[in-house]
């Protein structure tokens, strides 16, 4: 039974200019596709992993999950409830404090103007909860201390706001946590802290994670599945090992070539060819033909569906 | 040994502010060989930036240089001011930072951009500069620079803009690349294509490379040599092989051990307690005793540990600490 | 587990404020203390006039015509009665009337700034935030009154109350008309500016935490986008109270401003220039010289107040 079910999301931006300076250019409406036809399950307990570079619509995938954003078509079900189209506000309220969100910037995630206190209680002070202790209570399970509930965010370096921000996550007791690229502004020994603290509060809370990051270490090190996303298009799903061990998808295999390893002194690999396209214009087909060293003419025209492989998916018309 | 290319000697910078002065750099001393890359790595705030532009001469008063001296060919360059620094600075020191838009003109044409540096330093006809602009963009790998002279830098990917920037940095030949960050802000299958480049190019021309990051992959994988700093002062240096697989400072070794790595899958990561501390609020002795496991009285009086032909500036230097 | 200790001491806000850069740089900066302090003794006398002025100047019972046109610090040729800044022709104290002007133009020049700040922070938030063609209304509607000069927005908005009060109320409400007219003349630069922060704003985490946990917009746009847009909205306010006390000047140096029952400096002014050639010079250079006064520091500490706060605004 899985408690994230995303099926066939997809997610258009209008990125065309004003109407008069489209009048005055001849030119026609704009439209980026940040995310196409996207499937897949989270497990409850679980951590699955979203990678891929830049304009691989992962972040916008994220901010779906929450509800920050609204798919275009396809849909999101957590716990069997589509927030984008139920109408009964009782099981939407319930919905919203089982789904918490991780930012990436920990010095923009935390209002400057309040304290502590009040950024972490304010999931369950807002639904009118009893919030008596809370703060201080959860400063002390994110390994701040009882004081801090007092202080301002400007008086925390990067890893305690990161703590604080993890904290505000967990007041409202959820079952899901999308944690958008949590360490990537942080530095590796602080990195090393946070990411030792979420392992241990999702065996703690119960906790499903999904993360999103471009990091294969870290993603390698927190994923129970992990999704490999271009150009806003789902390519590979397997487990760490399979993935890391015996990746299917060329893109996923240059990335994992390209990446550079803590023991690769000296390493001499042929870079890579290419960039990613531009996503208002991707290239047809599957979106990796251009820079993929296997393609054929099939690659080109039909867009690969996601298939399975021994026990991954791969959505490449040549993986074997 | 060579005479280096640039040699750093106990190179300190204050910058004083209403709580007292702070020292972003503080003893630093190393050299760099012509046609080696030295990697500064550290994490934010450990001062691997400001070593680097005090070199340029391009610290933001009220910050500067307050003991030291830094040799550049067996020329000392850390008093020179104004015109004779900026000359220094496009002939003989090329720069590539993180952000490669801060570095081009957006209003001119990068063939341009590149003759003019190329008129201002060689002394070039105009016809041969145009020329050498080509042939730097063909060698950077750049898909049809004769054409993509004429285009404008925002007509570029990152990824292309930042192969312009080291076009650029290089085409006056100079003997020194201050690289800062410079695949930072780029993806992950951009930045092993710039790594390649960069290390090309040294080797070829035996430009002598300072490489600023915090990313020990890159450090790895990219350069010859290794300095490690914190809150300012140097930890560790030495060859990369050495520090990153046996590190001598317990920091370089804190760093090494939490940094996740995929050979060994989900173990739990070694965490260092504590973060760095704040430039105004910098321990006495060692700066890096009240996290260090091995710390004595010692480590925690003056005067600090330095590195005086060992590799670590620690009293306690690890041995047969194997990370990976 | 724990990070490293940044020394605790949980802090006041009063601390924070004696502790914080922008106190820093206030101590630093001579112009900025000397504008405050003649800004603070300026305001303290006026809200404080009738305990500080000798006469009141409008009570008609204190007020002997023989004491008129005496000059500053002479004795009066008939009375014998000196007089700090002199009298005007009526035997009017002119340092009490300064005093009691400055009452009413600093009354006027906050009470507009404030309505035209609550009138800006409003539709500035609004549209920054809602966006789409409420933004689109209130912005261009904005740009419109731009394109008039503020002080004719004001005549026009003074002219167009004045006739829709009732006769025997308009001397009573004419202060209020006035605060009304200055006030919307002066919210467009509020609301850009608001604007401005909040596009900033809203694309910040917090406000998507807030989102996320099902927060309505008007609770973000309250509790937590407000607090964060008011640095540059102080800065405006001051310098805003300077250009609206000068708009009150401005209007009652016109005559359609402060009735002459209530007369403000502006209207001081109006009276003394009148006897400006007949060798009367006091009776307009004394409240000229207190309007610069007040205008220039609220304006010079307007300024500091920019530069200071402008490093944070990036």
């Amino acid at each position: 039974m899985a408690l994230v079910r995303v099926k066939n999301l997809s997610r258009v931006f209008d990125v065309s200019k004003p109407w008069l300076n489209r009048v005055i250019e001849r030119r026609s409406k704009a439209f980026l596709t940040a995310v196409s036809e996207v499937d897949f399950e989270v497990e409850p307990r679980s951590t699955y992993a979203l990678v891929g570079e830049s304009g691989s619509g992962k972040s916008t995938i994220g901010k779906m999950l929450v509800g920050l954003l609204k798919p275009s078509s396809g849909t999101v079900e957590i716990e069997d409830i589509d927030l984008a189209s139920e109408t009964d506000a009782a099981k939407i309220d319930a919905i919203r404090s089982d789904i918490q969100m991780i930012f990436q910037d920990p010095y923009a995630s935390l209002n400057p103007r309040w304290r502590v206190r009040d950024i972490i209680v304010e999931p369950v002070a807002s639904r009118g909860g009893n919030t008596e202790g809370l703060a201080e209570k959860l400063l002390e399970q994110v390994g701040l201390s009882v004081q801090d509930a007092g202080k301002f965010p400007h008086e925390f370096s990067g890893g305690q706001r990161q703590r604080i921000c993890i904290a505000r996550a967990l007041a409202s007791e959820p079952n899901l946590i999308v944690c958008d690229e949590p360490t990537s502004a942080l530095d590796v020994s602080v990195q090393a802290q946070v990411l030792n603290l979420m392992s241990d509060l999702k065996d703690d809370f119960g906790l499903t994670y999904v993360l999103i990051s471009h990091d294969l270490t870290v993603v390698r090190h927190m994923a129970d599945k992990i999704g490999v996303l271009y150009l806003g298009r789902l390519v590979e799903e397997a487990s760490p090992n399979d993935l890391f061990e015996t990746p299917k998808h060329p893109y996923t295999q240059m990335l994992l070539e390209a990446a550079p390893q803590m023991d690769g002194f000296g390493r001499e690999v042929q870079p890579p060819e290419g960039e990613i396209p531009d996503p208002i214009n991707p290239p047809s087909g599957c979106a990796f033909h251009p820079r993929c060293p296997i393609a054929q003419d099939v690659c080109k025209q039909q867009r690969p569906e996601m298939r399975s492989l021994n026990g991954t998916r791969v959505a490449c018309h040549l993986a074997e | 040994m060579a005479d280096p290319v640039l040699s750093i000697r106990d190179l300190s910078v204050e910058i004083p502010t209403r709580h007292g002065i702070v020292r972003p750099v503080d003893g630093v001393s190393y050299d760099i060989q012509a046609g080696e890359i030295l990697g500064i790595v550290g994490e934010s705030g450990a001062g691997k930036s400001m070593a680097g532009n005090a070199v340029i001469g391009l610290l933001n008063p009220p910050a500067h240089i307050s003991k030291g001296e830094i040799w550049l060919n067996g020329q000392r360059i850390d008093h020179l001011k104004g015109d004779a620094m900026r000359r220094l600075r496009g002939k003989e020191i090329g720069m590539v930072f993180q952000d490669p838009l801060t570095s081009l003109n957006p209003l001119l044409r990068i063939g341009d951009q590149l003759t003019e540096t190329m008129m201002t330093h060689l002394t070039i006809s105009r016809a041969e500069a145009e020329k050498r602009a080509v042939a730097a963009l063909e060698e950077v790998g750049i898909p049809g620079a004769a054409e993509r002279v004429n285009s404008y830098p925002h007509e570029f990917s990152g990824g292309m803009r930042q192969r312009v920037v080291i076009a650029l940095a290089l085409c006056a030949e100079p003997s020194l690349v201050i690289a800062d960050e410079p695949t930072t802000a780029l993806d992950v299958s951009v930045q092993a294509q710039i790594i390649a480049l960069l290390r090309r190019l040294c080797r070829d021309r035996g430009t002598a490379v300072m490489l600023i990051t915090h990313d020990m992959g890159v450090i790895a994988e990219a350069t010859d040599r290794v300095a490690v700093m914190y809150a300012g002062r140097l930890a560790e240096l030495g060859s990369v092989r050495d520090v990153l697989t046996h590190p001598q400072h317990p920091y370089t070794h804190g760093l090494m051990a939490s940094t996740p790595l995929a050979s060994q899958g989900k173990r739990r990561l070694h965490q260092i307690p504590g973060a760095m501390p704040r430039l105004d609020a910098v321990p006495d002795g060692c700066a890096f005793n009240p996290r260090c496991p091995h710390a004595t009285d010692k480590c925690r009086q003056a005067p600090l540990p330095r590195l005086s032909g060992g590799r670590a500036a620690c009293w306690y230097p690890l041995v047969d600490e194997k990370v990976i | 587990m724990s990070d490293f200790p940044i020394p605790v001491k949980p802090q006041s806000r009063l601390r924070i404020a004696l502790d914080s850069d922008l106190f820093y740089t206030f101590r630093r900066s001579p112009v900025a203390m000397v504008s405050a302090a003649v800004v603070l003794v300026l305001m303290f006398s006026a809200i404080f006039a009738p305990l500080i002025a000798p006469t009141n100047p409008f009570n008609p019972a204190s007020l002997n015509l023989m004491n008129g046109f005496t000059p500053p610090m002479t004795p009066n040729a008939f009375t014998g009665d000196s007089f700090l800044l002199g009298t005007d022709d009526q035997g009017r104290d002119v340092f009490s009337t300064i005093l009691y002007g400055m009452r009413i133009s600093l009354f006027v020049g906050v009470a507009a700034v404030f309505f035209a700040m609550v009138l800006g922070i409003t539709l500035g938030l609004i549209s920054g935030y809602v966006g789409g063609w409420t933004e689109t209304i209130i912005m261009r509607t904005a740009d419109v009154q731009l394109t008039f000069p503020s002080i004719l927005v004001a005549m026009l908005i003074f002219g167009i109350a004045k006739g829709v009060t009732p006769v025997e109320y308009r001397d009573q409400m004419a202060i209020w008309v006035l605060i009304l007219a200055i006030g919307l003349s002066d919210w467009v630069q509020f609301a850009r500016v608001v604007r401005g922060a909040t596009l900033v704003e809203k694309n910040k985490e917090y406000v998507q935490a807030a989102r996320l946990i099902g927060r309505t917009p008007g609770a973000i746009m309250l509790r937590h986008i407000l607090p964060n847009v008011l640095s540059p909205v102080l800065v405006i306010a001051t310098i805003s109270l300077a250009l609206a006390i000068i708009a009150e000047a401005t209007l009652s140096f016109l005559g359609v401003g402060a009735p002459p029952t209530q007369p403000s400096l502006g209207t001081l002014i109006r009276i003394g220039q009148g006897f400006l050639f007949s060798g009367e010079w006091w009776i307009l250079l004394f409240p000229a010289i207190t309007l610069l006064a007040l205008a220039l520091s609220v304006n010079l500490l307007g300024d500091w107040l920019r530069d200071a706060l402008n490093p944070r605004l990036r």
